[in-house]
């Protein structure tokens, strides 16, 4: 249903006021429509999983067409960074043609890539533990950057560095910095086919949802990229203290960061976080409260303070979390939930700050369109009452059935208006 | 110091739980003594998560002082544990995906509670989860999954199941943090769990008439 007679410069400022209304939390003209597509082009566009990954073409196409289709008030297209990661052999993630199943998207391998007794290495010189011993753990072809000595004793001699630098002569270490080469130009070329296909979905009128990189709670980085879930677990009680200097020597790089490389082109400008184990069932209220919610709180803040919107995406149930989100200041953030309790959360933290969900995929993927129908209608009138709502699923709608998306999405224009 | 492991161990105490162990055998007590003091010790975990008093790191954390009182025990062990189980249950994260937590945390409190585990990992084939009913004849199994692909996996296990003729012989669960009662007829399952005290009780529920 093509909104007729209106330009895509129009549709396109019309959409971005409507997004921008329902997060400061003034009542838009309607409930702004935001499909996380996820891997769905791939079903759509019957595309492969491992096309999807390794053809930045073929992933765009497919992207494009969805969203020139559905026609979202707000999109966003996920990275497919096969090639790169190909080239550099990395071990954090497992993708269809690298060790994945066929069928799904990529998928997060969990490890110990800094070691219970490496904290002090890392906090002593972060840097240089990165180098030497944490990249060549994550990507197989950097391995023999551990056999480099320390960086600052390298080139802490001034003039002599140059002679110094013949430990990079050897052939492994040649590869090394070839597969760094090789990812690099891999990635700068899905970069720009990105770019490329943001500018056109702009001028067609589609405004982007986030404007920078994805970042991260300090709690899940340390987790996720570093310790491991058992490691930094069975930190919070044998070794807090260095759990905690590591969170608190992660956040600001990655807000310095992060700001930089987020383009501020519009009143939102969000950006995208995904959370991990700040869920209810991951950790106790305490363990919350001091480990995860500092961390994640001043990222936020930090955030804010940038002219950015945060926008946590609360994966798992965030119901006995609540509380804290509310601390956050007042239409400034867009809390995006996964199977919490919307008309709960609609309560709590809703005249905080705008709420975004929680379509069950289930629905999308095996529901009938009259129980899609009734689910967002629901979702509508209640978490959609007097504004402060973005519609979307409960994550990456990766298998959901085309037929049935449609129906939402035009349900969803239709009733979603505030009259 | 206290000579209690039960309390040590299910308060977490790890360092006191270690050295109980070791001055209890190095007592003379015999290691099967010891080793059920700890099996009790974990049964006052198990309770403590199922009532949110405990969370997942307070799993793993009684998981690893467990594997490490385990280790002192078991190389003085001369006689081998037989216990009863309450029920059979085959588990395992479904074709297509390799999220582990959930189905580990329903292993774990499965265990805890009795019950006979055979753990299949992740990512595992629908002629797998066929091929280990087969072998230790389950009273039930369990489906885990976390991605959207997973609810296909699921009812491709569950057909795979019905066409090796095992359908009658198993009670079937899924979890995972997006199923639901739409996934659970979809896949033809018996019943869906959000977290791993419902599976629990499912199967304490199934097996209930032994």
């Amino acid at each position: 249903m093509m909104e007729m007679g209106k330009t895509p410069d129009e549709l396109y400022r019309e959409r971005l006021k409507r997004t921008e209304d329902a997060i400061r939390l003034t009542v838009p003209d309607r409930v702004p429509f935001f499909p996380r597509l996820g891997f769905f082009a791939t079903r759509y566009a019957g595309l492969s999983h491992e096309e999807a990954m390794n053809s930045s073409d073929k992933w765009l196409a497919a992207n494009r067409r969805v969203i020139m289709d559905l026609e979202p008030d707000i999109y966003s297209i996920s990275e497919n960074p096969g090639k790169s990661w190909e080239a550099v052999d990395l071990k954090q993630m497992r993708w269809p043609g690298h060790g994945g199943p066929a069928n799904s998207p990529y998928q997060f391998v969990d490890g110990e890539h800094l070691k219970a007794d490496e904290y002090d290495a890392f906090l002593a010189d972060p840097t240089d533990f990165l180098i030497r011993t944490y990249l060549p753990r994550i990507f197989g072809t950097l391995e023999p950057l551990q056999k480099l000595p320390s960086l600052q004793a390298l080139f802490i001699g001034g003039y002599k560095g140059a002679t110094s630098s013949s430990v990079f002569v050897e052939p492994a270490m040649l590869q090394a910095f070839e597969s760094l080469y090789k990812a690099g130009v891999e990635a700068r070329k899905a970069q720009q086919q990105l770019a490329a296909t943001h500018e056109e979905l702009e001028s067609q009128g589609f405004p982007r949802a986030f404007a920078g990189p994805n970042m991260f709670a300090p709690f899940d980085i340390v987790a996720d990229m570093f310790r491991g879930i058992q490691g930094a677990m069975m930190d919070m009680y044998r070794r807090p203290d260095k759990l905690l200097a590591m969170m608190d020597e992660i956040l600001p790089v990655q807000l310095k960061d992060g700001i930089a490389k987020t383009k501020k082109t519009d009143g939102i400008s969000a950006i995208y976080i995904p959370l991990h184990f700040g869920a209810d069932g991951f950790m106790s209220a305490k363990q919350f409260e001091t480990f995860y919610w500092p961390g994640l709180k001043g990222l936020m803040l930090g955030l804010i303070e940038a002219g950015l919107t945060p926008c946590p995406f609360l994966e798992g149930d965030f119901s006995s979390r609540l509380p804290y989100f509310a601390e956050l200041p007042k239409g400034k953030t867009v809390l995006y939930f996964d199977s919490t309790d919307l008309f709960r959360a609609k309560k709590i933290v809703g005249d905080r700050a705008c709420i975004a969900g929680n379509m069950p995929l289930s629905l999308l993927q095996s529901g009938t369109p009259d129980q899609v129908r009734e689910y967002s209608k629901k979702l509508i009138d209640v978490v959609g009452k007097d504004g402060g709502f973005i519609m979307t699923s409960r994550g990456g709608m990766d298998d959901a059935n085309p037929e049935l998306v449609k129906v939402w999405a035009d349900f969803t224009k239709e009733y979603g208006v505030y009259r | 110091m206290s000579k209690d492991l039960v309390a040590a161990l299910s308060d977490l105490q790890e360092e006191e739980a270690l050295i109980i162990t070791r001055d209890r055998l190095d007592a003379g007590e015999a290691p099967l003594g010891v080793l059920a003091d700890a099996t009790r010790a974990m049964e006052i975990v198990g309770r403590r998560f199922a009532d949110q008093e405990y969370f997942l790191p307070d799993l793993m954390y009684a998981g690893d002082i467990l594997r490490q009182v385990t280790e002192i025990i078991t190389p003085r062990l001369t006689t081998t544990v037989e216990r009863n189980y309450l029920g059979t249950v085959v588990l395992g994260t479904v074709a297509g995906d390799i999220h582990n937590i959930g189905k580990d945390i329903v292993a774990f409190m499965l265990d805890v509670n009795g019950f006979k585990v055979y753990d299949l990992g992740v990512d595992v084939p629908p002629a797998r989860f066929v091929e280990k009913i087969r072998e230790v004849k389950p009273d039930m199994v369990g489906l885990s999954g976390l991605l959207t692909v997973a609810f296909q996996a699921m009812k491709e296990t569950v057909d795979a199941i019905k066409a090796a003729d095992l359908r009658s012989q198993v009670k079937i669960m899924i979890g995972g943090s997006q199923v639901d009662e739409q996934v659970m007829n979809f896949a033809g399952a018996d019943a869906f769990c959000l977290d791993a005290m419902a599976g629990v009780s499912y199967a304490k529920q199934w097996v209930g008439g032994k």
